[in-house]
């Protein structure tokens, strides 16, 4: 559990971190809290010889809700995001999703960026995010860009971001209707066994949008676009969330590890996306 | 003299026997004060580390250490060869059997210790463990013990003669060259004599998974070995620090004499750390090599899995009975899995343990045990994980053994309790397996736990849930679990107990200061229990100075009395008994001094909470401080000066604690859920020294049992690797996973005990794990449960709701 030995930085200014990326390439990462980054090199399954801080960037943190749309910035605390009242009101999935991520010690530390850049399956946030139809900032030598969230996801730790971009924030437009977030887990500080967001909206007694993403299924998040649809112009009833959770779990593709086998985590995928469909359709 | 203060307000202010006196251990504990042995931090102090096998099974070709060697700061890497001829490569293990040190020319389970790096950091030294290179031809990995037992593959080959034939082992003839031994305890014959002319027979089999203690504190020593004066001083966290002198003289020829160890505050054992562990012998070996102090500290990983694990038992079981449930035999069958080299801490002569109180707290004519040890490709270990030696495993099979029985008669299993228990007038009652019970009243217990909980009325609740759940109201089930269990606990009698020899009493020293303040001294060792508080509360009671006046201290060699240490709940049991025995020389003492100083005949005087008086006259007296005070600085004829006792307590028996509880469990028959609704735990110890120290206890031990029965595991997979290594799939509960217990007893003191005490602290984990347990299996019995495995985590509960078609 000790790290092999590694430089440690910490650039005032973004230029500074992309030249530090350029000039290292694969042999420098960012860390943000550390809280995904660190225990992977204590177990040496990471080997970081140049480690950059950004904790000494200005305008990477903070929350912005503007104009139908919210701005987190990467260096946001998954703490602050349970403590903004703005937030809460604007986007409820955000604080009822982080508040099922680790413990209140990791919360405090874990950052947004960090939680989606990461790119484990593990991770509830980049669900949420494709749930939510969010875009990636990205800054790199050539410039910024943004990445849908939905595009993001390639496999385990593999993402569109290259090694010399840096997450800046993440945006997506202020959600309507009804929404949860459903997680089950082992434990507190557990990852999940199964996960899904939903945000759905209501128009004339009938489901208007929907939207799904299922957490740790696959090696990547999975927004169910066929799950979603099964929900549409219904009445949200007993037969249409059947309908969405048989569409989802053609879209996930689950492994056996010690949260059990695969039929048992096909199982409770179905139950998280039925009930999180019936308390998002209740608030719809 | 007069005495403006009341005789309960004297009583009080003693702060002794059955008061809730706060810990004084917490002061720095909670300030973040304590010493452990990590914050041991000496000059010039090197820093070992371990380069651990990959593989489960594998033969060594060659260990390259010279890029190791070459890396700043490294001072040494000790390979088998480099220990070899000091005969430090193997050591003997607490089971008789021995255990390489560092691999000799194979691997045996992963996370074996290959070779031992000594740097001048543990930066250095963990990535000279990387530079170490060793070449590895793998073996076929044996995990399953039947499977060994049928196995060509040899595990131990040091184990098997040059002709092929199987020399016997430390416990007897061995079948097979991966067989231990074979312990039987009782009368097979008759057993199943009456079991097959039975009116009912009820057979089940169950596994009793791996485990692992995990203290909080992993384990880890720091050896000092001072070449000028020839002394080795020995800091580590040692559950037996007595016990560690003596081995480490027996192992490296120094005196006893010169060698010190010492037991800084320990953060939780569980059992964890009752063995030696190959850490310790290369801290030693690399100080004796340096000649400066070397520390070693494992991580978690290491922790988990490499030093000891509990459990691991296929126990078979046969119970039979009559129609009308009165149980008439009982037959178990053990398959023990020891792992790679058979460390388990027993008592010599039990080396499955106390196993053989698995009769439990019913009166069964006639019974028989077997148990079988198997070497397999996983760590060594099987320690008591919380319990006194393999209790747990014997209180969850009989507990399971009543459940599938009253499954067999159709019969409510609080009832099938009540039917056999030991009556309160058997006692003392000596058991078909041996033992002899020294007292218990548990009709009494069981009636008080069942009516606190309204037993009739929660199987009505559940009646009516079944109902409902068939009839698509509800998809959860609700889970009674119940069970009665009885500890042997205080290891014990030196006729029948010792530890590679070494005979299970324990001691006190006691010192008392001239103005009636004390020091008192101690064998064992307290990992979290709080000795320091309750110890000097018997004492308070016993010489009449108040516990705030005597200063608890053990865990030096140096200093302590010789004992055995702290385990399988002895400390009470026998140092709390050697505590009032010298607490009582002491008194007998201050009698004499007492009758000198009123001028009246020894007969004369009495003692009175703080004092003696004098017998009718009890205007007339001496306080404990006076006499004190007299004992040192008064010439009294016939007496020496000075105030000091020593007892050496040999227990003619062990005590047999034991309690009722109740688990109100409702599960989610979708997501495999467990909610604890209610758990209600009655406890008799005996005499209770700290109503809040035992409350604590029970806390802790409920809440390991719930990790064991609903998660905790070491698992491996097929080729032996550690699945389990890590706290993210190590199941430790937090406080949201814990309910909130109710806490209750009786009190039947112990007849042999000087104070009636019984010991606590591990019979809320070995009754608890069977409570949980029961809870799970009881809520699916309505659907056609009988038994199945722990732990009961989310997919297996779900598996078991798949299996008997609960979900459509
Ligand atoms: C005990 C424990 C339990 C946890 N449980 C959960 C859980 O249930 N659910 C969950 O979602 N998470 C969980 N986590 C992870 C936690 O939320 C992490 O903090 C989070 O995933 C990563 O955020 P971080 O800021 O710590 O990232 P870091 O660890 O600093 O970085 C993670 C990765 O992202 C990269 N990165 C970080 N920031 C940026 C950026 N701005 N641009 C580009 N790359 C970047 C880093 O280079 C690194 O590769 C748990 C962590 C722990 C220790």
């Amino acid at each position: 559990m000790i790290p092999a030995a590694f430089e440690y930085y910490r650039p005032k200014d973004m230029a500074g971190v992309i030249a530090l990326l350029q000039e290292h390439g694969d042999d420098a990462r960012v860390v943000a809290g550390g809280h995904s980054l660190i225990p992977m090199m204590k177990l040496r399954m990471a080997e970081v010889p140049h480690l950059i801080d950004l904790q000494g960037i200005d305008g990477l943190g903070g929350i912005t809700i503007k104009d139908g749309a919210v701005r987190i910035g990467a260096m946001t605390t998954q703490h602050e995001i349970i403590t903004s009242q703005a937030l809460a009101d604007a986007a409820p999935i955000m604080k009822e999703a982080a508040l099922q991520i680790a413990d209140p010690q990791v919360r405090y530390m874990g950052t947004v960026g960090g939680n989606v850049a990461n790119g484990d399956p593990g991770n509830d946030m980049p669900g949420l995010m494709q749930c939510l139809d969010a875009q990636f900032h990205l800054t790199g030598p050539d410039g910024d860009r943004a990445v849908a969230a939905r595009d993001f996801y390639e496999a385990a730790y593999m993402t569109e971001r290259a090694d010399d971009e840096v997450l800046t924030a993440v945006t997506f437009a202020t959600p309507v209707g009804g929404h949860a977030y459903e997680k089950q887990k082992r434990k507190i500080g557990d990852y999940a066994t199964a996960a899904a967001a939903v945000q759905i909206s209501k128009a004339g007694g009938k489901v208007a949008t929907a939207s799904i993403a299922m957490t740790n299924l696959s090696d990547t998040p999975i927004w169910s676009q066929a799950a979603g649809a099964a929900l549409l112009g219904t009445d949200c009833g007993e037969a249409a969330n059947k309908a969405a959770v048989a569409a989802m779990l053609d879209d996930i593709d689950p492994t056996e590890d010690n949260r059990g086998p695969v039929a048992f985590k096909r199982h409770a995928a179905g139950i998280v996306l039925g009930r999180a469909i019936a308390r998002a359709w209740s608030r719809a | 003299m007069k005495d403006d203060i009341t005789r309960e307000e004297r009583v009080a202010g003693l702060k002794g026997m059955g008061c809730s006196r706060k810990r004084v251990e917490d002061a720095r504990f909670t300030q973040g004060k304590g010493n452990y042995v990590d914050d041991i931090k000496l000059p010039g102090m090197l820093h070992g580390d371990f380069v651990r096998s990959p593989y489960a099974h594998a033969r060594i070709k060659s260990i390259n250490i010279d890029a190791a060697m070459a890396l700043p700061g490294v001072v040494a890497v000790l390979t088998a060869k480099d220990l070899e001829p000091l005969g430090l490569h193997w050591m003997p293990t607490l089971a008789g059997d021995k255990q390489m040190v560092l691999a000799d020319g194979k691997v045996l389970f992963q996370g074996q210790e290959v070779a031992f790096v000594v740097a001048s950091d543990r930066y250095v030294a963990a990535d000279a463990v990387e530079l170490v290179e060793v070449d590895y031809e793998e073996l076929e990995v044996l995990v399953d013990p039947f499977k060994s037992l049928q196995s060509d593959v040899v595990l131990r080959e040091d184990l098997v003669a040059e002709d092929g034939s199987i020399p016997n082992g430390a416990h007897g003839p061995r079948k097979h060259p991966n067989h231990i031994f074979t312990w039987e305890v009782g009368e097979e014959e008759a057993t199943n004599q009456v079991i097959d002319n039975a009116e009912v027979v009820a057979t089940e089999e169950m596994y009793y998974h791996r485990t692992h203690p995990c203290p909080l504190e992993t384990c880890g020593s720091v050896a000092s070995m001072d070449k000028v004066n020839g002394k080795l001083t020995l800091w580590g966290t040692f559950q037996a620090p007595h016990v560690v002198r003596t081995v480490a003289s027996i192992l490296s020829g120094i005196e006893e004499h010169n060698i010190r160890v010492v037991s800084p505050d320990i953060g939780g054992g569980f059992g964890n750390k009752v063995g030696v562990y190959p850490g310790y012998v290369c801290s030693i070996v690399a100080s004796i090599v340096t000649g400066v102090p070397v520390k070693w500290v494992e991580d978690r990983m290491e922790n988990l899995m490499s030093t000891a694990f509990a459990r691991d038992y296929w126990m078979k079981g046969k119970i039979s009975a009559t129609k009308e449930g009165k149980i008439t035999g009982l037959h178990c069958h053990v398959t023990a899995d020891h792992g790679a080299f058979d460390a388990c801490a027993d008592p010599t002569k039990f080396p499955a343990g106390f196993m053989n109180i698995c009769t439990g707290s019913y009166d069964i004519p006639v019974a028989y045990l077997g148990v079988d040890g198997v070497y397999t490709n996983k760590a060594p270990g099987g320690v008591s994980y919380r319990c006194s030696f393999r209790v747990t495993e014997a209180v969850y099979f009989i507990e399971r053994m009543i459940e599938v029985l009253a499954i067999e008669l159709n019969m409510d299993p609080a009832k099938l309790r009540s039917i056999n228990f030991i009556k309160k007038e058997q006692f003392p009652y000596t058991a078909a397996l041996g033992w002899e019970y020294d007292s218990g009243d548990y009709q009494t217990a069981w009636d008080k736990a069942l009516a606190a909980v309204d037993y009739t009325g929660l199987r009505a609740e559940q009646a009516q849930r079944v109902e409902d759940f068939k009839a698509g109201k509800t998809r959860k089930v609700m889970g009674i679990g119940l069970s009665f269990f009885t500890e042997i606990v205080g290891a014990g009698p030196v006729k029948n107990c010792d530890i590679l020899g070494m005979g299970m009493f324990d001691s006190c020293e006691i010192r008392i200061h001239p103005t009636g303040s004390a020091v008192a001294r101690l064998g064992t060792i307290s990992q979290g229990q709080g000795h320091a508080t309750t110890f000097a509360q018997i004492l308070a009671t016993e010489i009449g100075l108040p516990a705030d006046s005597i200063t608890i201290e053990e865990g030096d060699t140096d200093t302590a009395p010789y004992g055995l240490g702290t385990y399988g709940s002895r400390s009470t049991p026998v140092a709390g008994a050697a505590t009032a025995m010298a607490g009582r020389k002491i008194r007998a003492k201050a009698q004499m001094i007492a009758a000198y100083l009123l001028e009246v005949h020894d007969d004369d005087v009495e003692f009175d909470v703080d004092r003696f008086v004098v017998k009718g006259a009890p205007e007339r007296f001496k306080t404990m401080k006076d006499i004190a005070y007299a004992a040192y600085h008064q010439a009294i004829p016939g007496l020496e000066p000075g105030l000091e006792a020593v007892s050496y307590y040999d227990p003619p028996n062990m005590t047999y604690p034991f309690g009722a509880y109740v688990c109100v469990m409702d599960i989610d028959v979708d997501t495999g859920v467990p909610e604890i609704r209610r758990f209600y735990a009655l406890d008799d110890c005996g005499t209770r020294i700290n109503p809040m120290v035992i409350e604590g206890q029970i806390h802790g031990g409920l809440t390991e049992a719930l990790a064991v029965a609903l998660g905790q595991e070491i698992a491996y997979d097929d080729m032996g690797n550690v699945k389990t290594g890590t706290l993210m799939d190590f199941f430790l509960p937090t406080a949201w996973e814990v309910p909130n217990y109710e806490t209750d007893f009786t009190v039947t003191p112990s007849p042999h005990h000087p104070i009636g005490a019984k010991g606590v602290g591990e019979s809320p984990h070995v009754g608890g794990v069977p409570c949980f347990s029961n809870a799970v299996q009881d809520a699916f019995r309505p659907f056609g449960n009988r038994h199945t495995n722990m732990p009961h985590d989310h997919w297996r509960i779900w598996q078991t709701a798949n299996s008997l078609g609960m979900h459509g």
